[in-house]
């Protein structure tokens, strides 16, 4: 979108701060870029700056309803309220009704009807059917009880919880595509500043896209409810400037870490349970239950957002998953202290 | 044999003793009478209603401040599944099913419903269908073996609905106790409508009938055609738990899509089902407290008639975030904003029969006016809601919880108050309290009103529903507690509601035969009816027969068309 059309934008941020002053932190989620709040106000992608638009349009109409029926209740309500008991010992005159009257206003909703339609159906098109680039991202999103997969088929990579994906400019625009899939039951990707939510639907491949125009962290999470942890299925996007991601992807692209030091930690969990799950590439650990594990500490949180990734709450993590997450698949390992220890030294070394 | 009253040496007493409390209670439980059975409708209404206004409120202290320990997030989800399944299917219809049993008689000027003892059967289906239900918590093992209520959503999305994900019988309640009350729900639908064809008393053609009976009528018809898929579903359901069914199994090529379908072809209209007995209350109530006709009578019935059909047709807009094609999502954008064309002709039809009234701010019309400003956000959120690109910024989201609240609170419950207000004299022949009952609605209102405007808001800023907390950085901490101190100041104002039910019960005002000056066939007998409800058969002329009586010299018949 130009900056033609984001002036009008900024000054309805305006206003909307002003009429919701009792709404905390409102001036702040109605800024740009990044933040805390995962506000549907502050868009950052070409989609979610459409709707944004579109929702204002909106809001104008039902606001102007609003004012005008709300207005001429209050107006009957006040002018035509009985005055005192003797007023109310007659009765006013009776009106049955008006075909003239009637055919007027159902032509009005008819009219406004029409150009919401109108107005929606262009930027439904506008966004579902949009031309995908060549040159676009493919990531797919597999969603898990209650955890994100991410795989990069075009760049060979694996990952969890944390999407990265490029900005995209105006020199060098860049859109990325996520194919949305379930590994189990319904779940839904939401990262508001990001655009709307779109499903991951077992057995149904669905389809959205992203162009954002400011680096930084976006969070959302998940939005369709699935299961206990539904709520702790947290979701965090780092937009990343070119140089960046590609920093990035170099890093995803190497084989897990293999150091002699920690040689004891890996022997763990090469031959208990761990393996069975998880992924650390250049390992005998292929499994793919839970979230793939090879550059465990390039991302900040675990268990899906619901935790710091320190070695503390690493430790805490495999001695009971419960506590982070009551519900959380994963069990808890039963390894003794030593146990423990070695392996989160080992884990912490997967850069 | 009240006249034995000479005493006959060894002779036995027949006089009936005052009957005891075992007797009163066997009175109700067999009785085919219609007003009794709408009594116990809305008696098990209003209980449910507390029970799931409990359960609201455990919600609410739970997330009044972020990574709250109050209930763990099993029994949270319990909590608001059983919260959604009790409002919906033990409270929202039973109550309404209960004003209908009660009033359509009345209204028409007949004895009873059509079928009294498929009527109490209706009942009892619903009944224990409701105890069923809540028998789950004793009863059944829900997912992860730890909690034992139905877990998975008043919407039960498949596959989490699956013995994969859902292992144990709680979900197995869910399904059985609906399909039971559902078939309760259909033999009051099937007798509503067989009343109010064929049991109308002289004269009272369709284009006379009460509005009330009018939109239940609507109401029931689209009852047959909702409650039957969501039936059909849950059948689907159970055969795939138990007898390795994959209608919705994805891992066997089952779609899930079709649940969604199924549950929303049904839980759309169902909410039609809900607000239509509503304006049913509204288009008596308003009309009365305004002393003025109902505007437009024809085009209300075809309004309401328009919406049942248009309701039948909406069903996907809660399915615009699984992916329809973009011609699908353009179909129900269009189909959805159609329903604000009826509805906008009833707003203006109200407004317009306050127009030139004489309004009179007695407890059932402030509630009326309460609905009317509520319903026309309620209606206006739905609009933003229907435009697919926002809902999927919306959809999830705290501002749909905010949206339905609006609607089956604001406006509903807010009728169901007024109802219960206007028809209580005819029920037990003492009026509620006014003070009690204004202190009622200012309560309510200004609880109602913090806690919904509110949830709007923090819907916007991304807080998506079903979630058992929420992160502290995420800036809906402070909004979040706003909502759950409004919920406490709406819980005080139901007490005060209650208060009023049980005071007034013993030292309400005696009301007389017709207290608010109304004009519909209910008013002309006495309050309580007797049981055989008109010693005369009625005969009208109009759609007001008691106006035409309190003015002869200007009746209705002379101008009605």
């Amino acid at each position: 979108m130009s900056m033609q059309q984001r002036r009008p934008l900024a000054s309805i941020r305006f206003w909307l701060t002003l009429i919701f002053p009792s709404c905390p932190g409102a001036s702040s989620a109605l800024a740009q870029g990044p933040q805390s709040t995962p506000s549907t106000l502050a868009p950052v992608t070409t989609p979610a700056h459409e709707i944004f638009g579109l929702s204002l349009f909106v809001l104008l109409i039902t606001g102007t309803i609003f004012v005008v029926v709300g207005g001429l209740l209050a107006y009957a309500l006040i002018k035509f309220r009985a005055r005192n008991d003797e007023d109310a010992q007659h009765e006013p005159a009776q009106v049955y009704g008006s075909l003239q009257v009637e055919l007027a206003w159902t032509v009005i909703p008819v009219l406004i009807v029409v150009v919401l339609f109108l107005t929606t159906a262009r930027i439904i098109f506008a966004i579902q059917d949009a031309p995908r680039p060549k040159s676009a991202l493919e990531v797919t999103v597999v969603g898990h009880q209650f955890w994100w997969e991410f795989r990069y088929p075009t760049l060979g990579i694996v990952t969890a919880n944390e999407l990265h994906i490029p900005v995209s400019s105006g020199r060098q625009p860049t859109s990325t595509y996520l194919k949305l899939l379930s590994a189990d039951v319904d779940h839904s990707f939401w990262v508001p500043q990001l655009g709307g939510k779109t499903d991951l639907i077992p057995n149904h491949p669905n389809e959205m896209w992203l162009d954002p125009r400011t680096p930084g962290l976006y969070l959302g999470q998940c939005a369709q409810f699935c299961g206990v942890e539904h709520a702790k299925m947290l979701l965090r996007v780092y937009v990343d400037t070119p140089q960046q991601f590609d920093a990035w992807v170099k890093n995803q692209q190497k084989p897990g870490a293999q150091d002699a030091a920690v040689a004891a930690g890996r022997r763990i969990f090469e031959t208990e349970a761990c393996m069975n799950c998880h992924t650390v590439t250049g390992t005998a650990a292929k499994g793919t239950f839970g979230p793939d594990l090879t550059h465990l500490m390039s991302r900040a949180t675990i268990a899906s957002g619901a935790a710091d990734n320190t070695p503390a709450n690493l430790r805490a993590w495999i001695r009971d998953p419960n506590q982070f997450k009551p519900g959380a698949l994963m069990p808890a390992m039963q390894l003794s202290d030593q146990q423990i220890d070695q392996l989160v030294a080992y884990l912490t070394t997967l850069h | 044999m009240a006249d034995q009253t000479f005493p006959i040496p060894g002779a036995v007493d027949a006089t009936r003793p005052r009957a005891g409390l075992l007797e009163w209670l066997h009175s109700w439980v067999v009785t085919v009478d219609h007003k009794k059975l709408g009594i116990l409708y809305i008696v098990y209404a209003i209980f449910f209603l507390l029970v799931a206004g409990a359960e609201a409120m455990a919600i609410r202290i739970q997330l009044a401040i972020p990574h709250n320990h109050f209930v763990s997030p099993e029994v949270y989800n319990e909590l608001f599944t059983m919260h959604g399944t009790t409002m919906v299917f033990l409270v929202g219809m039973p109550i309404l099913f209960g004003f209908a049993n009660y009033l359509v008689p009345l209204m028409i000027g007949a004895r009873d419903m059509a079928f009294p003892r498929l009527n109490a059967f209706s009942f009892w289906l619903t009944a224990f269908g409701g105890l069923m239900l809540y028998f789950s918590f004793i009863g059944g093992f829900g997912s992860y073996g730890v909690g034992n209520a139905p877990d998975v959503g008043w919407f039960a999305y498949a596959p989490l609905t699956a013995r994969a994900f859902s292992p144990g019988h709680s979900t197995d309640y869910w399904a059985l106790s609906l399909i039971v009350s559902g078939f309760g729900t259909l033999g009051t639908a099937i007798n509503i409508i067989a009343t109010a064809l064929s049991m109308r008393c002289k004269g009272m053609t369709l284009m006379r009938m009460p509005l009330f009976v009018w939109l239940l009528l609507v109401v029931s018809g689209m009852t047959l055609v909702t409650i039957t898929p969501l039936t059909a579903a849950q059948v689907m359901l159970l055969i795939d738990r138990y007898l390795g069914g994959h209608f919705f199994d994805a891992q066997a090529g089952g779609s899930p899509i079709v649940w969604l379908h199924f549950f929303w072809i049904f839980g759309h209209p169902e909410v039609y089902v809900l607000v239509l007995p509503a304006f049913a209350i509204a288009n008596e109530i308003i009309p009365v407290f305004s002393r003025k006709a109902i505007f437009g009578y024809p085009a209300m019935v075809a309004a309401s008639v328009g919406i049942g059909f248009v309701s039948m047709t909406v069903w996907a807009h809660h399915m615009f975030t699984v992916g329809m094609t973009a011609v699908g999502n353009a179909f129900f954008v269009l189909s959805t904003m159609l329903v604000g064309i009826p509805t906008g002709i009833k707003i203006f039809n109200w407004l317009a029969t306050l127009w030139g009234g004489k309004i009179r701010f007695a407890t059932p019309m402030l509630f009326c006016i309460g609905f009317l400003f509520q319903f026309l956000i309620a209606g206006l959120t739905g609009i933003m809601l229907s435009v697919a690109p926002w809902n999927w910024q919306l959809h999830n989201s705290y501002f749909v919880i905010a949206h339905f609240h609006y609607v089956l609170v604001g406006a509903i419950v807010f009728c169901i108050f007024a109802a219960i207000y206007y028809w209580y004299p005819k029920a037990t022949g003492r009026m509620l309290s006014e003070t009690l009952g204004k202190w009622h609605f200012w309560v309510f209102l200004i609880g109602f009103h913090i806690t919904f405007d509110t949830m709007h808001f923090v819907g916007l800023l991304g807080m998506p529903r079903s979630i058992f907390t929420y992160e502290p950085d995420r800036g809906w901490n402070t909004l979040n507690f706003i909502i759950s101190c409004g919920g406490f100041v709406q819980a005080v104002g139901v007490l005060i509601f209650a208060w009023n039910l049980v005071y007034s019960y013993r030292r309400g005002k005696a009301a007389g035969n017709d207290p608010w000056d109304a004009w519909t066939l209910e008013w002309s007998t006495s309050s309580p009816p007797p049981d055989y409800n008109f010693a005369v058969d009625p005969v009208v002329r109009s759609r007001r027969p008691l106006w035409d009586i309190k003015h002869p010299q200007d009746p209705d018949w002379k101008y009605e068309r």
